[in-house]
């Protein structure tokens, strides 16, 4: 037990066991904690215990279409970036029952799902996450219509983020502005020192949660020469970027080039498997599935997620508008990176490279844009011109 | 037994309904009304979700008249196994309701200009409510045009409320059909066809276009060959539609959510993507 | 004379004609009146005349046995019949009905025919406005025959 006082802001060192105590004292204040952990070859979310449920020594290389784990040197805790797995499951389920309907006679009244019950923390949270999170919130809570279980979700989650220590091979969050470092919305931050001298965390407080959460666990102030550690870590990391996308005039460019040859080249290689939507932390598609049990009286609602990839998203009338897996493509692409805009007030892509790792025939989404940059032509005609 | 308290707009919970009365208006079209006990507010141009028991939802537009407001009034046309259940009901049965959702025509903005309504098919049920809002604001008004194009004689819809209209001094109705019945007498063709022919300002109007994207298409191209800019013309979008309050993803056009942007859109908002294939 | 010529000049069909030329086409011109139910002309017939609908609906039919006429489209005023006149062989393709009653104004077609040939210019026009109108009919012909109003496709 430390005998000082620290405040919301000031930077603290633990000691890696300390890690643990956090996860523990959450655990012992009724939250389900995510971390990650190893599973199936790749590094992916799940309920953690303690730091044995974490890939201690391990890394990931990653590059279009591919994803490999390799022992690390050392044991960092989070020596790697991000794996196929986003905090979006978390917040915004793969399936949710909305409500139940019972039929009486020729009536029948509806009762709405209940709420999620143990709030969620979050252990290893990355800058590029961070803003894949707060991306959703621009669309689950501040538009006309707020989504009730996702912002009780989001109300009460504890967020442990970390500063990442290496960048991938498909990372590219320093073109869009959403990283390495992690800047705001987090309770704790952490970031980790490790060489042969030491292995230790400078921590920030970012919240009164995240403060009353630390105060009583061991910790340090940090000193400057540890400020300043943590802070090479991530500029290393920023001059470690796998990719870069050029986004200047990004959104007028695919919102001006439906036509362009680009998207029928990249039709011949895309499956429309939608790996790429469903590893994506900001997208958020969703359909819904009526049932009914088999005497009829009882009818659910469920929701889950749906890429704008399969055949039938844009079913109307006989046939979908998409039929080309071009035109869904496109789609995908110019909705991310420039109707996000108009819409939300933001990009929705976040760097993190998982649709580049995870696509089976290693579409870039980067190079996408650049070869459509490179040979795009010039904006022309206006609404009222007649063609 | 029923509050028929309307859909909370905010909640994405139906509501339940009961139908107390159905009109079949043709082959597989029927007329669906319901009655609230507490007022029912829409705008013309908007829609609901109607919920078939264990089947699921559909958007209709609400095609009832806007100053009832102890009712709930949809046209729905039997496409596939939801419509289709809806589109067979008999009164009595309990159906879910919730919305109104989108945008409307913009009958307000409208005052003092002339207003040309085209409508193609099953097109003519969201602009029923703005006919009736016009009507009932008839001083407020120029000139009222409403072209209709049907399928076929057997597939007009509201055919009593069109003859009643037909027979005022102060409103312009012209119906036509695609193929003609051996006993019809009236126009037959396309219903863009007819806009050389209608008597209107364009320097003081605007038009209201529902129907088939390809009927739009051609409409809006024979009323800005009238001198209507693209600011002046207003059509009604469709598409796939699940939640209908903008977070499923489904119904995107472009950039805009149809069940929130739209339905109804200025027709200069949406020009360029109108005529791109597969958007 | 004049009155016919003021016609032609006020007839759609030829806005924007040169008066050198409303002259020589009134030359030819005449009115016309049709009592409801009358033919103006029948399938395969010469195609003797030009017809520019002034006032009233002409249905364009096709008869077929055993059934009545099928009604194929309603022309209105403004609308003109048809360029079956002006290439060979000079027959009609359908039948002509005066829906209600018509005042159309007639064109001989041989005598606009023997005098576009004599004035290239005068054909030139007459050959612009057609294209366009043919252009238009069959643009909506082509909706018409999608049948968009159906259910599914």
């Amino acid at each position: 037990m430390s005998n000082q006082v620290a405040t919301i802001g000031e930077k603290l060192v633990i000691e890696p066991h300390v890690v643990q105590n956090i996860i523990s004292e959450l655990a012992g204040r009724g939250y389900r904690v995510i971390g990650p952990t190893l599973r199936d070859g790749a590094i992916i979310y799940d309920e953690v215990k303690g730091l044995e449920n974490f890939p201690v020594g391990w890394t990931d290389r990653q590059d279009a279409g591919r994803y490999r784990l390799e022992k690390r040197a050392d044991a960092a805790l989070f020596g790697y970036a991000v794996g196929p797995h986003s905090w979006k499951r978390f917040f915004h389920p793969p399936t949710e029952r909305l409500w139940q309907a019972r039929r009486e006679g020729s009536a029948f009244t509806i009762v709405e799902a209940e709420a999620p019950h143990r709030p969620l923390a979050l252990i290893g949270v990355r800058a590029c996450e961070l803003r894949a999170i707060a991306i959703h919130d621009s669309v689950f809570l501040a538009g006309a219509y707020v989504d009730k279980p996702y912002e009780l979700r989001r109300d009460r989650a504890f967020i442990v983020a970390v500063n990442c220590r290496q960048a991938s091979g498909t990372c590219f969050c320093v073109s869009m502005d959403a990283g390495p470092k992690v800047e705001t919305d987090f309770d704790l931050a952490l970031t980790e020192l490790i060489d042969e001298y030491r292995h230790a965390f400078v921590i920030e407080i970012g919240s009164a949660a995240g403060l009353d959460l630390i105060k009583n666990l061991l910790w340090r102030p940090a000193t400057v020469e540890e400020v300043a550690a943590a802070e090479r870590v991530v500029a290393r990391t920023r001059t470690q970027m796998g990719r870069t996308l050029d986004t200047n005039g990004l959104k007028e460019l695919l919102q001006a080039n439906p036509e362009h040859p680009r998207w029928d080249e990249v039709a011949e290689r895309c499956l429309s498997c939608g790996n790429c939507t469903n590893v994506c932390p900001t997208c958020f598609c969703t359909t819904v599935e009526d049932t009914t049990d088999l005497s009829g009286t009882v009818a659910e609602r469920v929701r889950r997620w749906d890429s704008c990839f399969t055949l039938d998203f844009s079913f109307i009338h006989g046939g979908s508008v998409r039929n080309s897996a071009r035109s869904r493509y496109r789609q995908w692409m110019t909705h991310k990176l420039a109707h996000w805009i108009d819409q939300f007030g933001s990009s929705g892509c976040v760097g993190c490279g998982r649709c580049i790792t995870w696509c089976p025939v290693g579409i870039d989404i980067t190079e996408e844009a650049a070869a459509i940059r490179a040979t795009a032509e010039p904006n022309e005609g206006d609404a009222d011109a007649r063609s | 037994m029923f509050t028929g308290q309307v859909g909370d707009a905010a909640s994405s919970v139906p509501q339940p309904f009961e139908v107390t009365r159905v009109r079949i208006e043709a082959a597989g079209v029927a007329t669906l009304e319901m009655t609230t006990f507490s007022p029912f507010v829409f705008a013309p141009g908007q829609f609901n979700m109607l919920y078939a028991f264990g089947l699921g939802e559909v958007a209709i537009s609400i095609s009832g008249d806007p100053a009832q407001k102890e009712r709930v009034v949809h046209t729905v046309r039997s496409a596939g196994a939801v419509s289709g259940a809806l589109a067979r009901l008999r009164r009595g049965a309990v159906i879910g309701v919730r919305g109104p959702y989108g945008s409307h025509w913009p009958v307000k903005d409208a005052e003092g200009s002339d207003v040309v309504i085209v409508a193609g098919g099953l097109g003519i049920a969201p602009v029923r409510p703005a006919m009736y809002y016009l009507i009932a604001h008839r001083e407020r008004y120029g000139r009222i045009v409403l072209l209709y194009g049907a399928r076929s004689p057997g597939d007009i819809l509201y055919r009593r409320e069109l003859e009643t209209w037909r027979r005022r001094l102060d409103l312009d109705i012209a119906v036509t059909v695609d193929h003609a019945a051996a006993d019809w007498r009236g126009n037959v063709g396309v219903v863009p066809a007819l806009i050389p022919q209608i008597a209107f300002d364009p320097q003081h109007a605007i038009a209201l276009v529902c129907g088939p994207e390809i009927m739009m298409r051609f409409t809006i191209s024979a009323l800005r060959d009238r001198g209507l800019t693209t600011h002046q013309i207003f059509v009604s979008m469709e598409r796939n539609m699940k939640c209908a309050v903008g977070l499923c993803g489904h119904c995107q056009f472009g950039p805009a959510f149809v069940c929130r942007d739209g339905p109804v859109f200025r027709f200069d908002r949406i020009a360029p993507l109108f005529g791109v294939r597969e958007i | 004379m004049q009155g016919l010529e003021r016609i032609v000049l006020g007839h759609p069909f030829f806005a924007g004609l040169g008066p050198e030329f409303s002259a020589a086409i009134s030359g030819c011109a005449r009115n016309l009146r049709f009592a409801a139910g009358e033919y103006l002309f029948r399938e395969d017939e010469p195609a003797n005349e030009f017809y520019l609908i002034r006032h009233g609906t002409v249905a364009l039919e096709l008869h077929s046995p055993g059934r009545p006429p099928i009604v194929i489209t309603t022309l209105p005023e403004g609308e003109i019949l048809d360029a079956a006149c002006l290439v060979p062989p000079y027959r009609w393709t359908f039948d002509a009905r005066a829906v209600e009653l018509v005042r159309a104004l007639g064109v001989n077609a041989r005598c606009l025919r023997d005098k576009c040939e004599a004035d290239h210019d005068l054909g030139y026009e007459l050959m612009k406005r057609f294209v366009g109108a043919m252009g238009e009919r069959l643009r909506a012909t082509r909706l018409q025959v999608l049948d968009v109003y159906g259910t599914g496709r």
